[in-house]
């Protein structure tokens, strides 16, 4: 690992350029994506292009300055061309970015060509824009590239607030008195500027990617707007680093896409795996919430098939359990063990019963689904055909709150409507117990 | 708009006002809406719509879907461009009066989900107040945390907004316009989709900030609760039907001039302000 340093020592700086983009476009990409706006980076990252070719064009050099007023000159043409069609015409913001970008990487494109055919050694590399060329970073980039991002980081601090409510509340925050045209103009061109940022070491293709992505995977790990934007940047940094390091150990394969690839990484562990929001946290949500279903399921039928003699623990077996709830019997089985094993149930040769505990378990069960039903009949007026389902789905999830409260609105009622009694919990004996 | 030329011929007199300032003894209304138009494209919102309403009453903007109720708000808080005809707030400008101006948008305005808890939506009313540059402080915090006590929210300050029931983001939205201690509060719907429970305190804060002397003008779309709720009533379709107090102006005629030929609903509504007998409180 350290002979990659001393053997490169421009490593450094592609590292530190690549940082820097990651902080940039994920700081300001909070806000493009909270704004609903994810594609405008992709938009004026395509928008800067003929920025870039005039610059060259005009001076014949490719000095960072020159190249990053270019683009930064031709994004922000861009960014009002898009804030003016959606204010003046009657386009959406999304035919708005689709012409901006398309308009403008059509000339930028017909531009870099006509450069290309020029008889001059100097043009070598300018397409090198399209999908960035992080290893040409040097020094003098580098101060330019941080100071721009100091500067749109000073900037995002100073305006945090007002930015905040436009894109929470615009209409609140003109109702304030605070100018959100402006205020959307300046946020806007902010993004521009990191989108220049980026361009040199991703490239115009790839830019989105930078704004969108690590503020996405932020937003899964926090609630909170400040942390989103500070978390994003460092999701951003971090990725401009590991795609750097990777790029340089392989020699062959290019930073920009590296990062992005490294930004994608992150995004993936980020909606798997964040908490609430995650979609493996959810899956096992819903796998617990299957396996209770089935377990009180079994619980409330053991109870059911003891009601007519009274006897609610009194053992069942397979056959008489498959002939109420059409389920395979491993599946029973599988849950009887479940339930064995929080000692609700008991073996009897073939067959379970209930056990004390377990017992009290399926009385609350079945108490909540017969209330239920009482409330839907009574309350709601519903047909007594038109009970059950909805009782099988609430009998699993009704807090012991509102089963109070369905109790007192109810009267503490003992039958169901359908005649049957509803248990109280603990009062009904087995013979056996 | 062609219409907004021929009308704007009428002497803006307001807007010089000399008389008015030499005698102090008629105050300006709270509201004062003149000539009113406004069109979205060339399709007319609201035409020639003229209005004042007292201060210190509660003031209901009622009309059909589409009729510009949520235009008319919008209009007179300067957030869509006016075609003719001008708004005075206590005599003066709209956006010379913001600081006296709290406002509570459509609940469905917002993207719920994001990033924020309640307290920092309600710090968002002090903004204004706040100015460039300065962050909320503690003080700030706390004035936010005592709106929203008021509004029964203190326990639930820092929940995220996504994990909060329709009504509590209501009563969010209504915590933040209290934060702006306003004169005069413009709400758009306060009463849409809410359960009984943020109904009630709705219709309680409405009752508390009158007494406070406080004017209220609120979209509102239950007819039945025009009566119980609100003093005046702002009757829309387009143009203006009626406007005054609820128990000259809410009347079958009107609301049938308002509504249309949708009878069932005013029939209902004339009812049941029949069986109240016309009182408000």
């Amino acid at each position: 690992m350290l002979s990659l340093f001393t053997d490169n020592p421009s490593l450094w700086y592609v590292m530190g350029g690549c940082a820097i983009l990651g902080v940039a476009s994920g700081a300001l990409g909070s806000f493009a994506v909270l704004r609903r706006q994810s594609l405008l980076g992709d938009a004026l990252a395509h928008a800067a292009l003929p920025g870039l070719c005039l610059a060259f064009m005009l001076t014949n050099s490719k000095r960072p300055g020159v190249m990053l007023a270019g683009a930064l000159a031709s994004g922000l043409v861009g960014a009002m061309f898009i804030l003016g069609i959606v204010r003046g015409t009657r386009l959406k913001e999304d035919a708005a970015l689709g012409i901006v970008l398309s308009v403008f990487f059509g000339g930028g494109i017909v531009l870099l060509t006509a450069i290309q055919h020029q008889p001059n050694a100097a043009q070598a590399g300018l397409d090198k824009f399209l999908f960035g060329y992080a290893a040409s970073l040097v020094p003098g980039d580098l101060k330019v590239l941080g100071g721009l991002t100091l500067l749109v980081l000073a900037l995002l601090g100073l305006f945090y607030k007002e930015f905040k409510v436009l894109s929470f509340d615009r209409a609140f925050g003109a109702a304030l008195g605070l100018p959100m045209r402006r205020l959307e103009v300046l946020l806007t061109s902010l993004i521009v500027v990191a989108v220049v940022i980026g361009l040199q070491t991703v490239g115009v293709v790839l830019m989105a990617a930078m704004l969108i992505t690590p503020a996405v995977a932020a937003r899964q790990w926090t609630h909170s707007l400040g942390r989103m934007v500070l978390l994003a940047a460092l999701l951003g940094a971090g990725s401009g680093v590991v795609g750097a390091l990777a790029s340089s150990a392989s020699r062959n394969l290019p930073t920009g896409p590296l990062i992005v690839l490294a930004v994608t990484g992150v995004l993936l562990v980020s909606l798997a795996f964040a908490p609430r929001r995650g979609i493996v946290w959810s899956w096992l949500r819903l796998w617990r919430h299957r396996r209770k279903v089935r377990q009180e399921n079994l619980l409330a039928d053991l109870y059911r098939l003891g009601e007519p003699a009274k006897d609610w623990t009194r053992p069942c077996d397979l056959p008489a359990l498959t002939a109420v709830r059409e389920l395979p019997r491993r599946e029973l089985a599988k849950t009887a063990g479940q339930l064995q094993s929080r000692g609700w149930l008991e073996p009897a040769g073939e067959a379970w019963r209930l056990t004390a505990a377990g017992l009290a378990e399926a009385q609350r069960v079945v108490r909540n689904h017969r209330l239920w039903e009482l409330f839907l009949s009574r309350r709601l007026e519903l047909a007594s055909d038109h009970l059950h389902r909805d009782a099988e789905e609430m009998e699993h999830t009704l807090p012991p709150a509102v089963v109070a409260e369905l109790e007192q609105l109810l009267g503490q009622p003992r039958v169901d409507p359908h005649g049957e009694p509803i248990p109280v919990v603990g009062q009904a004996r087995g013979r056996s117990a | 708009m062609n219409a907004g030329q021929t009308l704007n011929l009428e002497p803006r007199t307001s807007n010089a006002e000399p008389s008015r300032s030499s005698t102090p003894v008629v105050p300006p209304p709270a509201v004062e809406v003149h000539d009113l138009t406004v069109a979205y494209h060339t399709k007319p919102v609201l035409w020639d719509v003229d209005f004042a309403l007292p201060e210190g009453k509660l003031v209901a903007i009622i009309g059909p879907n589409g009729a510009g109720k949520s235009t008319m708000l919008k209009a007179i808080l300067g957030l869509v461009p006016v075609s003719a005809g001008w708004v005075e707030i206590f005599g003066k400008a709209p956006r010379d009066q913001r600081s006296i101006i709290g406002y509570v948008p459509q609940r469905e305005s917002v993207d719920w989900d994001f990033p924020t808890n309640a307290l920092d939506v309600v710090m968002m009313g002090l903004y204004g107040k706040l100015g460039w540059f300065r962050r909320p402080g503690r003080k700030e915090r706390e004035q936010a945390l005592a709106a929203l006590a008021h509004v029964g929210m203190a326990d639930l300050a820092h929940r995220q907004i996504s994990q909060l029931s329709g009504g509590q983001q209501q009563r969010v939205f209504l915590a933040r316009a209290l934060a702006q201690e306003a004169r005069l509060y413009f709400m758009d719907e306060p009463f849409a989709g809410v359960d009984a429970t943020t109904e009630r305190a709705i219709a309680g804060l409405l009752r508390e900030l009158r007494s406070s002397g406080k004017t209220v003008v609120a979209v509102h779309h239950d007819l039945q609760t025009v009566p119980e709720y609100f003093d005046w009533a702002v009757m829309l379709n387009l143009r203006l039907v009626a406007a005054g107090p609820v128990e000259q102006v809410f009347t079958a005629a009107n609301l049938h001039a308002t509504y249309g030929g949708r009878l069932q609903v005013l029939t209902q509504a004339a009812e049941s302000q029949l069986k109240k007998g016309g009182a408000v409180r």
